[in-house]
């Protein structure tokens, strides 16, 4: 930061937005300090013909200034100073904003950065490096030509110590507290709300779809998680979406894992075990009283009991399901905060109760 | 404001002859003058301006219930009548404020009972309010006309029912996004049947049932009933009932709205509606089959704002063809799963747009169905946009740069990109340049937020060229302490400014410590400020209340000044120290 502490040393970025302005930034120019006036904005709009500022203090900077139209790219005070396009290559405002819109039509964004872009960030200045080097440029970035855009990939790790140490909390999106910031009442909306089907029957359940209306489309597309099961080595898969209660999510997992597990324990066992030996490891996996018990992890990374809260609050916040021997639940926390004297079975049973009266 | 400064300096040249006016005559002329800011200018011109000013207002604004205490409010205003407070900062709307945080009524009730203050009107924000503040309110005033409740916790339906029973001259029960527990429906039937004067009555927030015979009761007796917003337990045949009873409504929130459209009561909603002309604000929809939609046709035309941002249900086909009829609109609140196309829509019907609200329909998902392409659509249709809040899957530069061109005239201008670190997504580029865009194109703005992969630069344009700019909300952007710094240097009219996970240190938040005190509070939560950082501010500037809250043991962090901390907040305060700070709330 020390290098930076007077302006001069900055980019000068230039964005004119509205040329007949000029003279308003030219007369606020003078009236702004001197370090204010090293960094104007300026963009030719589309059509209009570009034209250079020429400040007399910076002449010598400007003079790599040529080119007016800039996306903020700077070089790093590591690297070479770097000129997408040299001046010739511009063209006029429109034709720029018309290539634009359709570069922006068809362009995928190929180089596929983590959203916490460490190697993009890197590659910006930071103006307090800049200490030796000249002034950079303002480079120019010529979207007409995609080999440009292949430019940015990320530079041969020349900052290192950017980044600071809060980015580190610069997490994905899912995990983040407080993000996006909305309101706790809008949080669960897609899942929470309904289209009721045409005949009111109170019976129907918020996410399930009436074959005979309309399809009503709801925000929420198929919602897959994964599932796996203890001494199961591969897992599965369960849409959510298509299911409206917990006990069709029970007779779900029933199914996709009886096969697999009948199939284990004759491997193991041998022998071949009978149907009501099949069923019995099934049931009750909701309320405890099973061989299995079904938990699922969050939003926030808790393990969670299925069958607590309203299913429709389930979805919303259950990130992947799993089966665990109900004597390894029982050792473990649950991430309830009651204390006490019940068994972990009690406390099942007791949730599984309260879950029906909801 | 003009005249009211050329009337200002008129007298000011002329104090002489002004100390001939009696005391009457001036205060009949700021009679005419209503809003907070206004009287605050005109109370600083002079010692008698002040003393009568302050004597006559009944409308007081205290934006941090913190700053003063009712009873300095109280002695300065003794006219009091109406009295809007808000409590908490603006991110406790999104779970960064611990719960116990703060900012209760309760104080501010008995304050005003207890000096027989005549309070009408009482409009709360991010507070605390318990049944007991109700009960007490209730009973206090008995001209008590208006209770607004926004963002507020803390009570249930029964402190509900005290103010429906006792506040017999109740106007307005404005209750919007509030944390209400919900005991069930009887509140409604506290008031009393000879109560006849409700204008205006919305518990669209309430999840509990309603009695919907009650409802259909104080409906029919009110003939005053302007605005009506009925939440999700009150069902279609009984919206048909009341609309029947009252086509005077000029603002409407549709609770439940699913039925056959084949039926007798369809029609009859359909006949009912035709009769409100009047209405001109519609909301709600929390339960909906589309197909039903059409009924409300035929009020479109004479809407000027429509929230559906509780309304998932109603999508696509649908959504649009209800759009199409709303040429009049001015305010629209709407949920991204009307996508891009959607926008379009709206932006060639509703050309007399002020005020977008695009919310996520899926935040966990993370698919937000809009992108830079329904904002830069909106944008060109509606050139009288002034203020948008927009939720989108990502955003670009030069939509940015072709926003701010087509609308100059952004008031407010709120992005947020669901993946908050996001550079543009054509280039790649930090989206510097097109915030750097909007603060250069639109002189008048007075609110931003900010998101995306965004550097200092960005900030250096905002304090260069956002001279009108009170509130800035920043997070994860920014490189060093530049960032904040150009922000506190340039940005002179600057109120509120919160910030959270940037990396902003000691080095910028102590860097004008002075400019703390003109501005009404600070939040910086996740940055790189550190405790003896704090400390320091706190010891310069007294008349400021740092507050820290840190999610560690409170003992280690004494002895640690170099640790950082989670979060901050500080505000201007003639109060002094708040003594309703909880355990892990340290005021330095």
């Amino acid at each position: 930061m020390e290098g930076c502490s007077k302006i001069t040393e900055a980019c000068p970025q230039l964005l004119d937005l509205i040329p007949r302005e000029r003279e308003w930034l030219v007369k606020r120019a003078d009236e702004r300090s001197s370090e204010e006036k090293k960094l104007e904005l300026r963009l030719g709009p589309p059509g209009e013909e570009w034209s250079l500022r020429e400040n007399a203090k910076n002449a010598d900077d400007r003079e790599r200034d040529e080119s007016l139209l800039s996306l903020g790219y700077f070089s790093n005070g590591n690297q070479h100073t770097r000129k997408f396009s040299s001046p010739e290559n511009l063209q006029p405002g429109s034709v720029w904003f018309n290539q634009q819109l359709s570069q922006q039509a068809k362009a995928t964004p190929f180089l596929q950065f983590p959203s916490k872009t460490v190697t993009t960030r890197q590659s910006l200045p930071v103006m307090a490096k800049e200490s030796s080097q000249p002034c950079c440029t303002k480079v120019v970035v010529d979207l007409q030509q995609s080999a440009e855009k292949k430019a940015f990939s990320p530079p041969a790790p020349a900052n290192t110590a950017v980044v600071p140490s809060s980015s580190q909390k610069r997490t994905a999106p899912g995990s983040v507290v407080g993000w996006p910031p909305i309101r706790s009442s809008r949080k669960n909306l897609a899942s929470s709300s309904s289209s009721k089907p045409v005949t009111d029957s109170q019976n129907e359940s918020p996410n399930k779809k009436v074959a005979s209306e309309k399809p009503v489309e709801t925000c929420k597309k198929g919602m897959f998680v994964k599932i796996n099961m203890d001494g199961v080595p591969i897992g599965r898969k369960v849409d959510l979406t298509a299911y409206d209660s917990y006990e069709k999510l029970s007779t779900v997992v029933d199914e996709l894992f009886r096969g697999l597990l009948t199939a284990q324990r004759d491997s193991s066992a041998g022998g071949i075990m009978s149907e009501q030996e099949e069923e019995k490891a099934f049931m009750g996996v909701l309320d405890g009283s099973g061989e299995y018990t079904l938990v699922y992890e969050d939003n926030e990374g808790d393990r969670m009991l299925v069958g607590d809260v309203p299913w429709h609050m389930f979805v919303s916040m259950v990130k992947r399901l799993r089966v665990l021997k109900s004597s390894e639940v029982s050792a473990l926390s649950l991430g309830s905060s009651k204390q006490g004297k019940e068994s972990t079975d009690e406390m099942r049973r007791k949730n599984f109760a309260v879950k029906i009266l909801f | 404001m003009v005249s009211l400064c050329s009337f200002i300096s008129y007298y000011w040249e002329e104090e002489k002859r002004m100390n001939y006016f009696p005391d009457e005559v001036l205060e009949h002329v700021f009679d005419f003058v209503t809003s907070s800011r206004d009287r605050n200018a005109l109370s600083q011109v002079c010692k008698s301006w002040y003393r009568i000013e302050s004597s006559s207002r009944q409308k007081v604004f205290i934006g941090n219930c913190y700053a003063i205490s009712p009873e300095r409010v109280i002695e300065r205003f003794p006219a009091l009548k109406s009295i809007a407070l808000k409590g908490k900062p603006h991110f406790a709307d999104f779970n960064l404020v611990p719960h116990e945080w703060g900012g209760f009524v309760y104080p501010w009730i008995e304050a005003f009972a207890r000096n027989r203050v005549g309070l009408e009107e009482l409009r709360l924000k991010r507070m605390v309010v318990s049944d007991d503040s109700l009960e007490l309110l209730s009973r206090s005033f008995a001209n008590f006309k208006s209770l607004v409740l926004v963002s507020c916790e803390g009570f249930t339906t029964d402190g509900l029912a005290a103010i429906a029973a006792n506040c017999r001259c109740l106007r307005e029960l404005d209750l919007q996004e509030n944390e209400v527990e919900d005991h069930r429906g009887h509140w409604l039937s506290c008031f009393h049947d000879s109560h006849t004067s409700l204008v205006s009555l919305n518990f669209a927030c309430l999840k509990g049932d309603i009695n919907l015979g009650v409802l259909e009761r104080l409906v029919a007796r009110s003939p005053n009933l302007r605005s009506l917003r009925l939440n999700r337990a009150v069902p279609f045949d009984t919206l048909q009932k009341i609309l029947m009873q009252s086509p005077n409504l000029v603002d409407l929130g549709v609770g439940s709205y699913v039925h056959d459209p084949d039926s007798e009561t369809y029609d009859k909603l359909v006949t009912a509606i035709e009769k409100c002309k009047s209405v001109r604000s519609l909301s709600g929809f929390l339960d909906v089959a589309p197909h039903c939609l059409p009924a409300f046709h035929s009020i479109c035309p004479n809407l000027t704002s429509l929230n559906l941002s509780y309304a998932p249900g109603i999508q696509g086909g649908e959504l649009t063809k209800l759009i199409r009829h709303c040429r009049k609109l001015q305010r629209l609140w709407i949920l991204d799963c009307i996508g891009d196309k959607g926008l379009e829509v709206v932006a060639s019907t509703c050309k007399d747009l002020q005020e977008l609200r695009v919310f996520p329909s899926d935040p966990y998902i993370g698919h937000a169905a809009v992108t830079e392409e329904g904002l830069v659509a909106i944008s060109s249709g509606c050139p009288k946009l002034h203020s948008i809040l927009y939720f989108c899957q990502q955003m670009t530069n030069a939509a940015l740069i072709t926003v701010a061109k087509n609308c100059p005239n952004f008031i407010r201008f709120r992005l947020c990109i669901l993946d908050p670190t996001k550079p543009d997504a054509v280039t790649q580029q930090p989206l510097d340049e097109g915030f750097g865009a909007i603060v250069h194109s639109c002189r008048g703005l007075r609110r931003l937020s900010l998101t995306g992969l965004l550097t200092d630069q960005v900030f250096l344009y905002i304090g260069m060229y956002a001279e009108q700019l009170e509130m800035l909300s920043i997070a994860f952007a920014g490189d060093s302490d530049k960032g904040m710094q150009y922000v506190l240097n340039g940005c002179k009219r600057l109120r509120k400014l919160e910030i959270r996970d940037s990396p902003f240190g000691n080095g910028a938040l102590l860097m004008d410590v002075g400019k703390y005190e003109a501005m009404r509070s600070l939040w910086m939560s996740s940055c790189e400020v550190t405790l003896g950082g704090c400390k320091t501010l706190a010891k310069k500037m007294p008349r400021l209340n740092v507050e820290i809250m840190n999610e560690n043991e409170q003992t280690d962090f004494i002895f640690d000044d170099a640790q950082k901390v989670d979060k901050m907040y500080l505000y201007r305060t003639l109060a002094g120290q708040r003594k309703d700070a909880p355990d892990f709330v340290w005021t330095l």
